[in-house]
């Protein structure tokens, strides 16, 4: 289906699947009891699920296949970020054209980065693309201010032109929308004492990524993204067997750059501001951490990553001392303050703490990351039965 | 011509910090072959050894004193440092007053002491991993060690102020003979870049004068010839990492009175750092302490107003713009040595 | 005319110079070894050749066209192919998309940003590809990764996926360096049938007279830096300024 074979076709439907259901999956518990803090079925945290999802997805086309490590990826989603916000101040709150200028802009730029950055590879070409970020981010608080609203940053505005969209009524704002259904509006459904939120920005976004993560298939089996993994695997005969590497290189960098952007606008459709932050080289350093995490080179592993990073960011952080205590009250009051004393230098504002550990160790002990980690349990399971062990057909990259 | 000394003094102190990181930095690269994205964190770590031994020099317990009362006329308790107990109170408030300088003190082991530990622990095992292995577990790594100490000492920057002696601030235009008050500087100041100079020059006359500094000199040029020798290099490269921890560290310590220390600062230095030691050239001592002044001062010269109204934000890119210039034009950088990691 | 004529090239480092004025003609359809003592400038011509190596003089002519200051990916695609003295292949890719990449390259060019079809489903490529595979006997291992291949199978799939672009000259950089006798003799063999099945000129750099003498049509001798001699491999063996230069002192080697 949809031109993939049939590993990835279920790849794709189970993705699919996974992302339309969301509300119901990351909202397993009944609100009020003990466990609903873990929902994660919530509008802002669902879409920053599949908007970072986008942005590992595109980084992992660079670093994933071709090994160069951007560290100013962060840069491509603040310029489309920028560049979704003028549209919406400019031309319209839709969300369409604010969106597809945020890819084109990000692309052009990737294009004029990448373009620069690699003429040099390994270390100078992450150190390159740190420095591109880096000013791109002194620039946007600086000299841009005019462009990017400096450190208060750029919201919508009464007043704003929009030639498009009719004029607003004094007192009303600016929404983001698709054609009129605005991106805030929810649907919400209770069962029982559940409560499920389908919200509309969060189901753009979801195509959005499926739509992103599709093409990511269709890139990781073509010659071209064969191509790249051979970049990886050795240069030096990729230009003895007729190749130029130089183009295939920048296509990728200019294919992820233009997935960060189109991340970049959707946040600025979901939640209509943008800021210079959004550039600095630590959101660089995040993407970085959630390919990693969940599997440089592999189609699912990004989306893993982001989700886990991004699941564990909100609920970590939620947790406080109170609630380790009631976690832990069954036990006697010494060992009780004991386990809440070790644990809670992990949770809550010190959860990067915890994301710092984890990486590592995926580093260390699992450099193919999450997917790995299921594989390796997998293949654990396949030798108490190996009958189930039969050869695919052909070699394709890991999941 | 007083601008133009005010700008290059300016950037003395800035230089001297990057000029020391680049320098443990180099140092790293070129014996071990590692790409530590940790070291700023290190130079964050001996920050935060000031502000520790600060902190243990104020340790007081409470008197009470009976020759002074409070407004109920009930005697009033005081927290007195243990150090009055110890030197007695004119003793005990010079030492506290000199808490940063006596820092170094105790600086130097405990920052070679997580130097060798961290090689050991850890880089050790990364010596053959590829170059994006060894900046990811090391970018890992500083986030952790940035995180305890933000765990510990709050988020928020502590001001660890210089000896009183070194508050004021050196006249240097009157001293020179132009008018008074044109170019003044802190004497502060003057003091990091001495000690960064110093500190600079020891490494020199180490790796030039000992045969533990020719060993690992002639490691940089060639480790395998080295080891085929028969020295045991590995020992010494821990303990360059160790040194190489120790001067990023010591950069870390004076840093304070300059600049508040808070958790974040060995970030903000690193990524600085390493595009110093890009534009120095990788592996190159020399290169890496010639680009840190000339990079701190160059920045300085941006931030002139002069400078700003004509191109606004220079001083905000300066660094980053001549490195990529540099990158391009010439890719071992200033000092650097042919073949060393051009590509 | 020879298929690449090598004019007066010099090429200097520093203060040695590598190369002084070297000439050589390959004729097409021959093979053509390149020997010599260590130092003589084997390797440094062979860069030159494949385009690593910008000369300071002289000129190279492949197929009537200049090769200099072409880049390798260029030089590859006017129908020159190199094997490495370590087999360079794909080691993290199955044997299979090895064989894949010079099947792209020789139909599509140096660049094709063809994103959007299955590698898979290009039947022509796929053929073609598993053709090749065939052919070097390598059929079985398909879905192997290249990287767990002995050596002698990745000199097999190297020189496989030099074949696959059909080049028009194959340039080989001692090709049996660090093997097994096993493994030579079987590279000789293969290098042999190549020989006899294809329209290929090969140019040959060996150490080893073993296989110099078994494969060469025509033998040129280089020292340092300079072409002492160059004839049929009976006469080479006879010579005495080649036996003075070179195999007088590693005789056991013949």
């Amino acid at each position: 289906m949809f031109g993939l074979d049939k590993k990835h076709t279920n790849l794709l439907l189970l993705v699919a699947a996974l992302t339309m259901l969301a509300p119901f999956i990351l909202n397993p518990f009944p609100e009020g009891s003990g466990m609903a803090q873990f929902n994660a079925g919530y509008p802002d945290l669902m879409q920053r699920f599949v908007i970072f999802g986008i942005f590992a997805i595109g980084f992992n086309i660079l670093f994933g296949l071709t090994g160069y490590l951007s560290f100013g990826h962060a840069a491509f989603l603040g310029v489309g970020s920028y560049a979704a916000m003028w549209m919406m101040k400019l031309l319209t709150m839709n969300v369409i054209p604010a969106i597809a200028v945020s890819i084109v802009v990000a692309g052009l730029f990737s294009l004029l980065v990448g373009w620069i950055s690699l003429r040099r590879s390994g270390i100078y070409f992450s150190i390159l693309t740190l420095a591109f970020a880096q000013m791109s981010y002194a620039l946007a608080y600086s000299v841009l201010t005019p462009i990017t609203g400096g450190e208060t940053g750029l919201q919508p505005k009464l007043q704003d032109p929009r030639i498009l969209d009719g004029a607003l009524e004094a007192g009303a704002s600016p929404r983001a929308n698709l054609f009129g259904l605005e991106m805030t509006s929810s649907f919400e459904w209770s069962v029982g004492s559940w409560l499920f939120t389908f919200n509309v920005g969060y189901y753009v976004a979801a195509v959005a990524m499926l739509l992103s993560f599709y093409m990511a298939i269709r890139i990781f089996n073509s010659p071209f993204g064969m191509m790249l993994r051979a970049i990886k695997s050795n240069q030096q005969r990729m230009n003895y067997t007729g190749l130029n590497s130089k183009p295939y290189t920048l296509a990728a960098f200019v294919v992820s750059g233009m997935y960060a952007g189109l991340a970049g606008g959707l946040m600025v459709a979901m939640d209509t501001q943008v800021g210079a932050e959004r550039m600095f080289w630590t959101a660089s350093g995040e993407v970085v951490l959630m390919t990693i995490l969940g599997g440089a080179g592999t189609l699912i592993g990004p989306v893993l990553g982001a989700g886990m990073i991004k699941y564990m960011e909100n609920i970590m952080s939620k947790i406080n001392e109170t609630i380790l205590h009631q976690w832990f009250a069954f036990l006697p009051d010494g060992i009780e303050n004991l386990l809440v004393a070790m644990v809670y230098p992990f949770i809550g504002k010190g959860w990067h703490l915890t994301l710092g550990l984890i990486f590592m160790l995926v580093v260390i002990f699992l450099p193919g990351g999450l997917v790995e980690g299921g594989q390796r349990i997998a293949r654990l399971f396949k030798r108490k039965k190996p009958s189930s062990d039969t050869p695919d057909g052909k070699t394709t990259p890991a999941e | 011509m007083e601008a133009i000394i005010l700008q290059i003094l300016n950037g003395l102190d800035k230089g001297s910090a990057y000029a020391l990181i680049a320098l443990g930095l180099t140092l790293i690269f070129g014996t071990l072959g590692v790409v530590n994205f940790a070291h700023g964190a290190l130079f964050m770590i001996g920050a935060f050894c000031a502000v520790t031994l600060s902190r243990l020099l104020q340790l007081s317990h409470t008197v009470i004193d009976d020759s002074q009362t409070d407004f109920l006329g009930n005697p009033l308790k005081v927290e007195v440092p243990y150090l009055y107990d110890i030197f007695g109170q004119s003793t005990g408030d010079a030492i506290i007053d000199w808490a940063v300088p006596i820092s170094i003190l105790f600086a130097i082991p405990v920052m070679i002491a997580i130097g060798v530990a961290m090689e050991r622990g850890l880089i050790k095992h990364f010596y053959k991993r590829p170059h994006a292995d060894q900046i990811l577990v090391t970018f890992g790594l500083a986030i952790v060690l940035q995180e305890i100490i933000k765990y510990y000492y709050g988020a928020n920057p502590i001001p660890t102020p210089a000896p009183d002696a070194f508050r004021g601030s050196f006249d240097f235009g009157a001293a020179l003979g132009f008018d008074p008050n044109v170019i003044i500087y802190p004497y502060w100041r003057l003091v990091y870049f001495a000690f960064a100079a110093l500190i600079i020059g020891g490494v020199f006359a180490f790796l030039q004068f000992t045969t533990f500094g020719m060993v690992v000199r002639a490691g940089m040029a060639d480790r395998e010839t080295v080891q085929l020798l028969g020295i045991n290099i590995d020992k010494r490269f821990t303990l360059m990492f160790g040194l190489a921890a120790a001067v990023a560290g010591l950069a870390g310590v004076m840093y304070t009175p300059i600049n508040s220390p808070n958790y974040h600062m060995g970030m903000d230095f690193l990524v600085l750092s390493f595009v110093v030691v890009v534009v120095g050239g990788m592996g190159s001592l020399p290169g890496a302490v010639l680009a840190g002044f000339l990079l701190g001062i160059l920045e300085s010269f941006a931030s002139m107003r002069e400078v700003l109204e004509f191109l606004p934000g220079l001083n905000q890119i300066i660094i980053y713009l001549v490195a990529i210039i540099i990158l391009l034009t010439r890719p071992r950088g200033l000092m650097g040595r042919k073949g060393v990691m051009e590509e | 005319m020879g298929i690449l004529e090598v004019k007066n090239v010099g090429k200097r480092f520093g203060g040695l110079q590598a190369l002084g004025d070297v000439n050589l003609s390959v004729a097409e359809n021959t093979v053509h070894a390149i020997i010599g003592p260590n130092g003589a400038g084997k390797s440094t011509l062979l860069n030159v050749l494949v385009g690593k190596l910008i000369p300071d003089t002289g000129s190279v002519m492949f197929d009537g066209k200049s090769v200099l200051g072409r880049k390798p990916y260029e030089i590859n695609q006017m129908g020159i192919s190199r094997v490495f003295q370590t087999p360079e292949i794909f080691g993290d890719l199955s044997v299979l998309e090895n064989m894949l990449i010079p099947c792209f390259a020789k139909r599509d060019g140096a660049f094709t940003p063809n994103a959007f079809i299955d590698m898979f489903r290009d039947r022509e490529i796929v053929e073609r590809a598993e053709q090749m595979l065939e052919e070097m006997n390598m059929a079985d291992a398909r879905n192997d990764n290249a990287a767990t291949m002995s050596r002698g199978n990745k000199r097999r799939l190297e020189i496989g996926m030099c074949l696959a672009q059909e080049p028009r000259l194959l340039l080989l950089d001692e090709p049996t360096a660090g093997m097994a006798r096993a493994d030579t003799n079987n590279t000789i063999d293969l290098l042999k049938q190549i020989k006899d099945e294809r329209d290929i000129t090969i140019a040959i750099i060996e150490h080893d007279m073993h296989v110099v003498f078994s494969l060469a049509e025509r033998i040129t001798v280089l020292a340092q830096g300079t072409p002492l001699v160059e004839d049929t491999p009976d006469k080479i063996k006879g010579h005495p300024k080649v036996r003075e230069a070179y195999l007088g002192e590693s005789q056991d080697a013949a």
